[in-house]
C-alpha cells in the first residue's frame, strides 16, 4: 500500500467523532477560545446515527412543576439509577442550546399559538447546520479520518493519530485535552447510519485505564422493515402487527411476542393502516420521511400492504453504557480524557432504560457542550507543554504489522463470530446467566486473534480496531450482564427474574485481557425514592 | 445498498467520496467515482442527499441489488427523489420546514 506523507497539526483540544455530540464539543471548545481539531472517521454531517433521519428532542419549557414531574417519572423508570441533578442540568441546557440552534438558522416549526416546537430535529438539515457552525467557529476538521489509537504519557492523553481513508496517508494530533466522541456500538447491525458505530472510543480509553459503566443496559433491538435499515420506529405507533396467519398481536411495538416470535423464526409484519385518512398518512410522510423511502423504492404501500419485520440490534446506541464519567465536565478517570453523546455513558440521566432517540438527543447536545468546555479550560491550563510531552502511542490491540508479525487476521470471519454472540435474540434478548456465561467464554477464547497481523489496507486497519473495539465491548457487555444478577431497566436474567433492593448500584468494567468488575453507589435520587416497583413480568 | 453511479449525470465533484460515513466510494481514473466497497454500505442514504447532479441510487435493500434500469429510474423520477424529498437544491422548501412531526402525537390512533 502506497504511504503518503501524513499530516502532524497541534492544538488545544482534539475531539474525535464529528455526530452531534462531537460537533458540540469541537463548538464549545472553541467558544472557550480554544485551538480545535475534530476528526471523524466519516464525514462531519453525515456520519453517525443521527444525520440521516429525524430525532426527537428532551424539550421541556423552563416550568418548575412541569420539569420536576418529567424527573420524577424519569427516574422512576429508570430503575432509580438516574439523578436528578442530572435530569434537571439536561433540560436546562439542551433548552438553552435548541435557542442557539434556531438563530443559526434550523426552521422549528411554530404552533397555532406561535409558540416554537423545538422537539424534533431532521438529521440532514441538522447536521449540515452544525457542519456550518463548528467551521464557522474556526475548527479544524479531519474528515475520512479515523483515529486508530490515543497518545499518552504519565499525565494522560495527549492527542491521537490516524488515517485518512481516502490516500492511506497517516495524521497525528497532539492535544492537551481530548473528548471522546465516537458514538456507542451497534455491532455491523445494519441499522440506519449505525455501521460506523463500532466502540472505538471504548478501546481507545479503556487502553488508558478508563472504565466503562452500565454496559449490562444494552438489551435494545429496534423494530424495522426485513428488508431495510430504517431502523426509526415511532411511526409504527400507527401500526397493525400480525403473525403469518393474521393474528393481530397485542401491544404494538413493545410487544414481547414480536422478539418471541422473530427469535423462532416465525415472521411477524406490520401495515400502518391506524393513519386512516389521507391527511394522516400526510402527515406522517412529513415527518419521518425516512421511513417512506425504502417502501417507495420497494414498490410497496405500508399503509395498505402488510410488510415482514426484522429486529435490528443497537447496543449501547439505544442501550445506556458507555465510558465512566466521574464529574459534571464529562471527564473521565484518564487525565485530559473527557467522553460525550453515546461513547459516554448516560446512566445518569436514562439509568437502566433505553434513552431512545429524546434523552440521547439531549445528552448529545449537552454532554458534548460540557465536555467541549471542560476540555478547552483544562488545556489551556497546560500552557505550552503539550508541543514538548514525550507522548508514546496507546493502542495494544488490532494494530500488529510487518513481516514478523504473528499470522495475517480473517477479519471477516472475526466480525462475523463476534455477531454470532450478540446479534441473536436468543442469546442476548432473552438472557439467562447459563447463555450468557457460554457466549462469553467463546468471545473470551477469541480475544487473543485480535493480537495477529492486520491487513494491509486502508480498510483492513480501520476494520481490525472497530473489530478489536466490537470484540471489546460484547465481552464487557456481558460480564457486567452477568454481574447483575437481576431484572432492573432493560436489564434481564431469566434466573432472576425480580429487581433486587440491593443492587441498586452502578456496574464499573474494565481492562481488556482481564476484565474486572466493581459497583459504584448512585447518588441524589433519594428524594425519589418511592415503594419499590413490584418484581416486573419474567420474559416468556 | 447503493446500486450505481450515472456517468451521465456525475459531475466529478467527489462529494460522494468525501461524505460516505462508510468509504463506499474510490475517485475513479476519469474522476467519476466508482463503487468500490459497496458490501460496507449502510444504506443510509446521505450520498444521494449530498450529490448535487442526482447522478447516485441507492436501493432500499440492506443486503441485496435489484440492478435497475437508469433510464427506469429516472422515468420515475427516482433519480434525487431523496434530495427532492429533505429540500435539498435551489428553490426547495426544506423538509425541516414544514416537519409535521411535533403534531403527528395529535393523531396517535386511541
Amino acid at each position: 500500500m502506497k504511504r503518503r506523507e501524513g499530516v502532524r497539526l497541534t492544538a488545544d483540544v482534539l475531539v474525535v467523532g464529528g455526530g452531534p455530540a462531537g460537533a458540540w464539543a469541537a463548538w464549545s471548545a472553541a467558544s472557550q477560545g480554544a485551538k480545535v481539531v475534530l476528526a471523524e472517521k466519516g464525514y462531519l454531517g453525515s456520519s453517525g446515527a443521527t444525520a440521516p433521519g429525524g430525532t426527537n428532542l428532551l424539550y421541556l419549557p423552563p416550568d418548575p412543576a412541569l420539569r420536576d414531574e418529567a424527573v420524577r417519572k424519569r427516574v422512576r423508570d429508570s430503575g432509580y439509577l438516574a439523578e436528578p441533578d442530572w435530569i434537571h442540568r439536561v433540560l436546562d441546557q439542551v433548552y438553552e442550546n435548541l435557542q442557539l440552534v434556531e438563530s443559526w438558522g434550523y426552521p422549528f416549526r411554530r404552533d397555532e399559538n406561535g409558540t416554537p416546537m423545538r422537539d424534533h430535529l431532521q438529521g440532514p438539515e441538522y447536521m449540515r447546520l452544525m457542519r456550518r457552525v463548528v467551521r464557522r467557529a474556526g475548527v479544524t476538521i479531519l474528515d475520512q479520518s479515523p483515529a486508530l489509537e490515543l497518545l499518552a504519557d504519565a499525565h494522560g492523553v495527549g492527542g491521537a493519530r490516524g488515517i485518512f481513508r481516502l490516500d492511506g496517508s497517516a495524521w497525528e494530533v497532539r492535544a492537551g485535552a481530548v473528548v471522546i466522541a465516537t458514538g456507542g456500538c451497534a455491532f455491523l447491525s445494519n441499522g440506519l447510519g449505525c455501521n460506523v458505530l463500532t466502540g472505538d472510543g471504548y478501546l481507545m480509553a479503556a487502553e488508558l485505564g478508563a472504565e466503562m459503566s452500565g454496559m449490562e443496559f444494552t438489551r435494545y433491538y429496534a423494530p424495522c422493515s426485513a428488508f431495510g435499515t430504517v431502523t426509526r420506529s415511532r411511526l409504527l405507533n400507527w401500526a397493525t402487527f400480525t403473525t403469518e396467519d393474521g393474528t393481530v398481536l397485542k401491544g404494538g411495538r413493545r410487544s414481547e411476542l414480536l422478539p418471541l416470535l422473530l427469535s423462532q423464526g416465525r415472521p411477524v409484519y406490520a401495515v400502518l393502516d391506524k393513519a386512516d385518512t389521507e391527511e394522516k398518512r400526510n402527515m406522517l410522510r412529513h415527518s419521518h420521511a425516512i421511513f417512506f423511502l425504502p417502501f417507495d423504492r420497494a414498490g410497496i404501500d405500508p399503509f395498505r400492504q402488510r410488510f415482514p419485520l426484522t429486529l435490528r440490534y443497537e447496543g449501547t446506541v439505544r442501550g445506556t453504557g458507555g465510558i465512566r464519567i466521574v464529574d459534571e465536565n464529562c471527564a473521565t478517570t484518564v487525565g485530559g480524557l473527557f467522553a460525550a453523546g453515546d461513547a459516554a455513558t448516560r446512566e445518569r440521566v436514562t439509568g437502566g432504560i433505553s434513552g431512545g432517540g429524546a434523552f440521547n438527543a439531549a445528552w448529545a447536545i449537552c454532554s458534548g457542550t460540557w465536555a467541549g468546555r471542560a476540555a478547552a479550560r483544562y488545556a489551556l491550563s497546560l500552557g505550552n507543554r503539550t508541543a514538548t510531552r514525550a507522548l508514546r502511542p496507546a493502542g495494544r490491540s488490532g494494530l500488529a504489522a510487518g513481516a514478523e508479525a504473528p499470522p495475517e487476521l480473517d477479519l471477516a470471519e472475526l466480525v462475523s463470530a463476534i455477531q454470532r454472540e450478540v446479534l441473536p435474540l436468543s442469546i442476548n434478548y432473552f438472557r439467562s446467566e447459563a447463555g450468557l456465561e457460554r457466549s462469553l467464554e467463546r468471545l473470551n477464547a477469541l480475544w487473543p486473534l485480535v493480537h495477529r497481523r492486520v491487513p494491509d489496507t486502508v480498510r483492513g486497519r480501520v476494520r481490525a480496531r472497530e473489530a478489536a473495539a466490537m470484540l471489546a465491548t460484547a465481552r464487557w457487555m456481558y460480564t457486567a450482564a452477568l454481574a447483575r444478577r437481576e431484572t432492573r431497566g432493560m436489564h434481564t436474567l431469566a434466573e432472576y427474574p425480580a429487581e433486587d433492593p440491593a443492587q441498586r448500584h452502578r456496574l464499573l468494567v474494565s481492562g481488556l485481557d482481564r476484565i474486572r468488575v466493581r459497583t459504584d453507589p448512585v447518588r441524589g435520587n433519594g428524594l425519589y425514592e418511592e415503594a419499590p416497583a413490584a418484581g416486573r413480568e419474567a420474559v416468556p | 445498498m447503493i446500486e450505481l453511479v450515472s456517468r451521465e449525470r456525475c459531475v466529478k465533484c467527489d462529494m460522494c467520496v468525501r461524505v460516505c460515513p462508510t468509504h463506499v466510494f474510490d475517485r475513479g481514473a476519469d474522476g467519476v467515482p466508482v463503487i468500490a466497497r459497496r458490501e460496507d454500505c449502510q444504506t443510509c442514504y446521505m450520498c444521494e442527499a449530498y450529490c448535487p447532479a442526482d447522478a447516485l441510487y441507492v436501493g432500499p435493500y440492506a443486503d441485496r441489488l435489484d440492478h435497475p434500469d437508469e433510464g427506469e429510474l429516472a422515468a420515475k423520477g427516482l433519480l434525487g427523489s431523496w434530495r427532492k424529498t429533505i429540500g435539498w437544491g435551489p428553490g426547495r422548501t426544506k423538509l425541516a420546514a414544514i416537519d409535521t412531526t411535533p403534531f403527528i402525537d395529535r393523531i396517535l390512533p386511541r
